[in-house]
């Protein structure tokens, strides 16, 4: 790839990212960042390439700490953002508030979990 | 180019194209967990691709495979467990932890292109290997991680969240910026010809980049570090792309540049929910020097203090109920307090909403969040702009930890928290505040409202004043 070419992308790259973005609401800002958080985990391909001409301490140290930097970011980025996607569940408004907990036994259950793990 | 090599090119498109889809399912919360799903597969595919590539190139030596995988495995796995753990208040400082190690990772990428190549062939083969893009990925990189390090310590606590100002910061943050752009432009305008001294200057570029990250960072105060992190993303998103021009990558680029602009735009949006400006909040200093005066007069009005059984008798006999969460509900983690009293009011006929503030939570959209992970369906949450129109046929509400987004003293010009949009509380017919203290909010200023006599305050931490609050329900009113 030439410079040129590679400067191309970029350009166009940044122009696709202020677009497709646009009228996001508040709602989902926090997500939002943490799922553009999880994308610039892509640098873990930068560090594999590290990894082909590493020969020396220096290369397998900065290898080693490139990796598990970019190994943390990917993972865990992508991993919470589901988590906090997943919360986001649309559930029909009861119209009789006693359907709240009667309605939706696996829901509640899930809820519950939860619950045990934030009282751990 | 090798049929291989093609191969993963197409891959590396094809990766490209889910992350871009995956940001655009992104615009609808009902879209947006598949969306983050469409880009981790993206991205396992661009992982798999440079896996079947450096096999194929078959350099890689066995201590090299030793250290990617441990490395990797090392990483993933404490990401994983730290992403699994968390609790849903504690998100904003682990994305911003998350922030950090991309950076980190981004300018490591640089760092080890420059020493091998200085050392392989001199430091004058820099020049035609895009030294601008090296120069630029440790800067950003080394910034992004030193700051994002500092933005996490103070939302986690370790470090004190009030801006942080030490006499000749501004001399020193001169001083960091002309070694960092000086050392930089040295080392692309005329490298210098000894190995040793090629590597010196870069590594006084990484640490003059890694101070002036932290020097930047703490004079910004609490309320304005949402608007820091996601700032910081972009940069790192930034750094990437130039790490991609480094290692001449195109996947690499083409996110690191999706995540540069999206987190710019996305910087913009948070600035402007807050009525604040991007220059301002990295210059430093939430309402610094501004005139305290304004509603010094206010301090020492009378406040009606309420107790359970009061506020549970005057929620449990209205009609509508507006629920304002903030700060406070998410610091003492209410969520499922809150849902619990609003299922009992609801079981009494009463109509209850919850007025979300855009920047209410520790982050734009994290109360969202939080009463999601408490089950409350996100149709009864309704945006300022929606239900500020509400307040006037409300009875009762009641407002849990929040402060300057609810202060009336907003529309008033002179005052730290001036123009900041806020939800017209003041308008309901009777307010009641649960907060732990008369403490003042980020802006620093007292709130008019809670001497207002339609105001009853009711101290308490928010889980507990509300367990006591749902008790009380019960007992009073069965």
């Amino acid at each position: 790839m030439t410079l040129l070419a590679a400067f191309s992308i970029f350009v166009l790259s940044l122009l696709v990212g202020f677009e497709v973005i646009s009228k996001v609401p508040a709602t989902l800002h926090t997500p939002l960042m943490s799922a553009a958080n999880s994308i610039h985990g892509v640098v873990l391909v930068g560090a594999m390439l590290i990894a082909v001409s590493a020969d020396n301490a220096i290369g397998y140290i900065l290898g080693f700490i490139a990796a598990a930097f970019a190994g943390m970011n990917v993972v865990g980025g992508y991993v919470v953002t589901d988590r906090m996607l997943g919360m986001f569940r649309k559930r029909p408004v009861p119209p009789a508030p006693s359907a709240v907990t009667a309605g939706d036994p696996v829901t509640e259950s899930v809820a519950d979990r939860r619950d045990a793990e934030l009282t751990r | 180019m090798s049929g291989v090599e093609n191969g993963v090119e197409l891959v590396y498109l094809l990766a490209a194209v889910c992350f871009v889809i995956g940001l655009h399912l992104m615009n609808s919360p009902a879209t947006a967990r598949r969306g983050n799903q469409v880009s981790a597969a993206g991205m396992i595919a661009a992982v798999v691709a440079t896996l079947v590539l450096i096999i194929h190139a078959g350099t890689v030596k066995p201590i090299g495979w030793v250290v990617l995988i441990v490395g990797a495995a090392f990483g993933a796995g404490l990401g994983l467990l730290s992403a699994r753990r968390v609790a849903m208040t504690a998100i904003p400082q682990l994305v911003s932890l998350f922030n950090a190690v991309g950076g980190g990772a981004a300018a490591i990428v640089a760092i080890y292109d420059f020493v091998t190549t200085t050392t392989n062939g001199g430091a004058a083969e820099m020049g035609s290997k895009g030294i601008v893009a090296t120069v630029l990925d440790v800067i950003i990189g080394a910034v992004t991680f030193a700051g994002s390090l500092i933005a996490s310590g103070k939302l986690q606590g370790t470090i004190s969240s009030s801006p942080i100002v030490f006499t000749g910061v501004r001399i020193l943050n001169i001083v960091l910026t002309v070694v960092m752009l000086g050392g930089g432009i040295w080392l692309i305008a005329a490298p210098p010809t000894s190995d040793a001294a090629a590597i010196g200057l870069l590594a006084a570029v990484l640490v003059a980049s890694l101070a002036f990250g932290v020097t930047m960072v703490l004079p910004i105060g609490g309320a304005d570090m949402p608007v820091v992190i996601s700032l910081l993303n972009a940069f790192t998103g930034t750094a990437v792309a130039m790490a991609g021009f480094v290692v001449n990558n195109s996947v690499l680029i083409i996110a690191g540049a999706l995540v540069g602009a999206s987190g710019g735009i996305l910087t913009k949006l948070m600035a402007d929910a807050m009525n604040r400006s991007i220059p301002a909040i990295v210059v430093g200093g939430f309402g610094t020097g501004d005139s305290a005066g304004d509603t010094a007069a206010v301090a020492g009005g009378s406040l009606r203090e309420v107790k359970a059984d009061d506020a549970a008798i005057q929620l449990a006999y209205a009609s509508k109920v507006i629920i304002v969460p903030g700060y406070g509900l998410a610091a003492a983690q209410a969520q499922h307090e809150v849902r619990e009293l609003a299922d009992l009011l609801e079981s009494r006929g009463v109509d209850v909403s919850y007025a979300i503030h855009p920047v209410a939570g520790r982050m734009p959209g994290h109360m969202n969040v939080l009463l999601a992970e408490a089950n409350v369906p996100y149709s009864l949450l309704r945006e300022m702009d929606e239900i500020n129109p509400d307040f006037p046929r409300t009875d009762v509400a009641l407002v849990i930890g929040a402060n300057d987004v609810i202060n009336p003293a907003a529309r008033r010009p002179g005052n730290p928290v001036s123009g900041m949009p806020i939800l017209d509380v003041d308008h309901a017919k009777s307010v009641i505040v649960i907060k732990r203290s008369m403490a003042t909010g980020y802006a620093g200023i007292d709130n008019e409202l809670y001497s207002d006599p339609k105001t009853g305050m009711y101290f308490a931490d928010a889980k507990k004043g509300l367990a006591e609050l749902v008790a009380a329900v019960k007992t009073l009113v069965g």
